[in-house]
């Protein structure tokens, strides 16, 4: 295998990582508020249907969940699955894991606003729509970013989980590298690529929260 | 002309076991000050409350200029359609005890955003009624700045502007001073004593004694849920019945 392969290999790769790891934020983290909304539903079916449903996400291996979404479609509905499902299983259970603790995040951040927010809203005539949008959701945003960027910094290392279904993203290039050149480096060189892309992670929701710092 | 801006009859509020409005029936002309003055637990809060709908009331009648907010029928109190409440909303304002200003907006956006996005008022003239608001509460040169930067007492301030710029027809405040350094206290009073002497509507639960006596076209004193004694401030302070000269005392002693 010469460099220009192993480069290639790398860098399909790294872009697998970085595709996993977009639409897991993109479609987790509203998925995680409506989660939030079912968790605090004053309906008791909806709010105990939510609880365990996060409870489940939160309380198994995610790669357990990987392996039952890519089968679910076969063992539940008898469907054949078809060849471009990995990656979107790979997704959909990224998802539905990182929605779940988003959805907790969301629920801290919500009950730790003041009831003196909404009474004053409410008291100005704000519907509960304005109240929750223009008011409490932007404080919630600003109390929540550090969890946030917790959840964000282990989803970068999770992506390597997908593996599991055989979709070779960094970590799994750099393994198969590694094991055909008996080399070390591959492995190295992924190891800084998860740490690189992590630093920027965290740079840029450290941007984001100064940018919030103009007000307490 | 509704000569009646409040009507509040036979009101009752429980929280579970515990009754914490009896009955009360008080009501307010307009241009009228009401002070209400009670020891702690008295329902003080919980009046103004259900009168701002904040609580819903179990039993009574609450009217704002002429319109029923709520009713009394087979024991059962009953609220007017959503409709009409949003209505009605518009007649009264509330001043909290903490202020309750909104952290991540200015002081100008706390003020105009619910005429715009509530009333529907074109943003440059809610933000002209604003600035002279802010000048006349003295506090034009801080329109820019986050609540977290200002004083207790200039929070207070703004938050009686944000309760204006709605312009209603009576204004609630409960303890607006009680959060506030004794030396942040004055700054405030003086602004109601301006709104009292505009001829403002207001009832404002506080422990301010000289303050309520010198403001007040009338004191109500609440006690264990009913209202004890009400009467002018030379009534309540000069003939008091026994409870209210006790009450009284506490704050001259
Ligand atoms: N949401 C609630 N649930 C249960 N009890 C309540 C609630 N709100 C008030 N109470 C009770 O009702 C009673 C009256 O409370 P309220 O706050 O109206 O008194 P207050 O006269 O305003 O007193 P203070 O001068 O201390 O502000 C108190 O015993 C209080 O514990
Ligand atoms: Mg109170």
């Amino acid at each position: 295998m010469n460099t220009t392969t192993m480069l290639q290999i790398l860098g399909s790769g790294m872009l697998k990582t970085a595709a996993i790891f977009f639409l897991t934020m993109v479609f987790s983290l509203p998925l995680g508020l409506f989660f939030s909304f079912g968790r605090m539903s004053g309906n008791v079916v909806i709010r105990t249907i939510a609880k365990f449903y996060i409870s489940v996400m939160r309380g198994t291996p995610l790669m357990l969940q990987m392996i039952v979404v890519y089968f679910a479609p076969y063992y539940v509905f008898g469907l054949r699955i078809p060849a471009g499902y990995r990656f979107v299983a790979v997704i959909l259970s990224f998802v539905l894991n990182y929605a779940a603790y988003y959805a907790e995040i969301y629920r801290s951040g919500i009950e730790s606003i003041p009831k003196g927010q909404y009474e004053a809203a409410e008291v100005l005539g704000y519907s509960k729509i304005q109240t929750f949008v223009k008011i409490i959701l932007p404080q919630v945003v600003k109390r929540i970013l550090p969890p946030v960027t917790n959840e964000m910094i282990t989803l970068v290392k999770d992506t390597s989980l997908a593996f599991v279904l055989t979709e070779v993203e960094m970590f799994t290039a750099a393994k198969q590298i590694a094991a055909k050149e008996t080399s070390i480096l591959p492995l190295m060189a992924a190891g800084l690529f998860y740490y690189l892309f992590n630093l920027v992670v965290a740079a840029v929701m450290e941007h984001v929260e100064k940018r919030l710092n103009y007000y307490k | 002309m509704q000569d009646k801006v409040l009507e509040i009859n036979h009101m009752k509020k429980r929280f579970g076991d515990l009754t914490v409005l009896e009955d009360i029936s008080l009501s307010v002309k307009k241009g009228e000050v009401v002070s209400v003055i009670g020891p702690s637990g008295s329902g003080k809060s919980t009046l103004l409350r259900c009168a701002t709908m904040l609580e819903w009331m179990d039993g009574g009648e609450l009217i704002y200029l002429g319109e029923r907010a709520a009713y009394e029928e087979n024991g059962k109190c009953v609220y007017a359609s959503k409709t009409e409440l949003k209505k009605i909303h518009k007649h009264f304002g509330l001043v909290f005890q903490n202020f309750n200003l909104f952290p991540h907006y200015t002081v100008l956006k706390n003020i105009i955003d619910a005429p715009v996005s509530v009333d529907k008022v074109p943003k440059q003239e809610a933000k002209e009624r604003a600035i002279t608001l802010l000048k006349q509460l003295g506090l034009e040169n801080k329109m820019d700045c986050y609540p977290h930067q200002l004083s207790g007492g200039q929070q207070q301030r703004v938050s009686i502007a944000r309760a204006l710029a709605l312009q209603p027809q009576i204004l609630f405040f409960d303890e607006p001073t009680s959060a506030l350094d004794p030396e942040l206290t004055g700054e405030v009073l003086k602004v109601i004593r301006e709104l009292a002497k505009q001829h403002m509507t207001m009832i404002i639960v506080t422990h301010e004694m000289q303050f309520a006596r010198e403001l007040s076209d009338r004191i109500i004193f609440m006690e264990q849920g009913i209202i004890q004694q009400q009467g002018t401030p030379e009534e309540i302070f000069t003939a008091p019945n026994a409870r209210v000269k006790e009450f009284i005392g506490k704050f001259a002693g």
